[in-house]
């Protein structure tokens, strides 16, 4: 049960974003634009930021469900999102995408603890300023995000398959705000 | 200097939104609705939200502007302060000191928070929709002081510069401002 009256059975951000429509406009929007506008990184390797950010912040839902959309972007080469979470094995992937994941944990812990140094080694691995701005910026919204869903206990389904559906759907249709159920009861 | 190379010369959150309008439009569209839309929450006690979580994370810029814009709207020095360092004794209603401290549960992280936090809040009066927007608000703060501290912004020294930014956002708000940045007194560095 979430701590304030959202949609029964509705999980995560979308259940928040029925209660609060004025604030979830642009939540949805900056989620459509981080993750599916125009970058340098490919939609996968942002919902992977993604993903990872969650995942340190012990946010179940974000987690889950970006690693999901993650998977369904990587298509055959889907292995290197299990093999981060849950083996903590960066190996396959990139130089360029280790050095920003690495900026990316900085951020999860705090803006602070960025030095010029990481800055410097995502230079030196092939970033760009671009590639620098939108993953700092992923892990700070994120940062968002996941204190959104679980500071006010929104659903967070235990069924880790219920997440394979939001990632298709997520992966197809980005990020666009749900409308209230018209069978609520909590009008 | 920020760690990466941006459009313009504006210091802390501010160079880094008009180096960006396409994130920077809906995370000032969200700012704007958060802290100065309508609200059964003062302006005043929206912006000591925002305060209190950039405080704790230890982003200097966000504090100085949000601290300066507390005081633009009236508060004191003595509730600074004691918000900071003795929230328990902060002169501010039962309701707010309750929201403050979901607050600073969030800014640790969201799981902190617990059913008897809400409770407590709710309790001394607070609606569904008060501890919706605390929560975010608190969540928001930790996106602007990742971000800003994050690309290592440019953060003046000069309180002049803090209480010019407080009165824009005092005044104007968080839209984008129409005229321009510069002429309202908030002057490129060097």
């Amino acid at each position: 049960m979430a701590y304030i009256n959202v949609p029964d059975g509705v999980p995560g951000i979308r259940s928040l974003v029925m209660f609060r429509p004025e604030t979830g406009k642009p939540l949805y929007e900056l989620a459509q634009v981080l993750l599916r506008g125009p970058s340098p990184l490919s939609p996968a390797d942002r919902e992977l930021i993604a993903a990872y950010v969650s995942h340190r912040n012990e946010c179940v839902f974000c987690r889950n469900s970006h690693a999901a959309a993650a998977r369904c972007l990587y298509g055959d080469g889907k292995g290197i999102v299990d093999e981060l979470l849950k083996d903590s094995d960066p190996g396959r992937l990139s130089e360029k995408m280790q050095a920003l994941l690495r900026l990316a944990g900085k951020v999860q812990r705090g803006g602070n603890q960025v030095t010029p140094d990481d800055i410097t080694a995502a230079h030196a691995a092939g970033a760009t300023d671009v590639d620098i701005h939108d993953t700092v910026l992923i892990a700070a919204a994120f940062s968002m995000f996941n204190r959104y869903v679980d500071g006010l206990a929104s659903y967070t389904p235990a069924n880790e398959s219920e997440y394979d559906e939001m990632g298709r759907r997520m992966s197809q249709n980005g990020y666009v705000l749900p409308s209230r159920p018209t069978h609520s009861t909590n009008q | 200097m920020a760690y990466i190379e941006l459009n313009n010369q504006l210091p802390g959150i501010t160079g880094l939104l008009e180096n960006r309008p396409d994130t920077g439009a809906p995370i000032r569209e969200l700012t704007q609705i958060l802290l100065r839309g309508e609200s059964t929450l003062t302006e005043l006690e929206r912006e000591l939200i925002a305060t209190l979580v950039s405080y704790r994370n230890e982003c200097r810029y966000c504090t100085s502007a949000h601290a300066a814009t507390v005081r633009a709207l009236g508060g004191t020095e003595d509730l600074l302060e004691k918000v900071f360092h003795d929230p328990g004794e902060a002169p501010v209603s039962e309701k707010m000191r309750a929201l403050l401290a979901i607050a600073a549960k969030v800014q640790r992280l969201g799981k902190e928070v617990t059913a008897s936090d809400i409770e407590k809040a709710r309790a001394s009066g607070a609606s569904d929709i008060e501890i919706h927007d605390t929560v975010l608000i608190a969540a928001l703060f930790c996106l602007y002081n990742r971000y800003v501290d994050g690309l290592g912004t440019y953060r003046p020294e000069d309180p002049a510069y803090y209480q010019r930014l407080a009165s824009r956002l005092v005044t104007i708000g968080y839209s984008r401002p129409k005229d321009g940045l510069a002429r309202k007194g908030e002057e490129l560095y060097k």
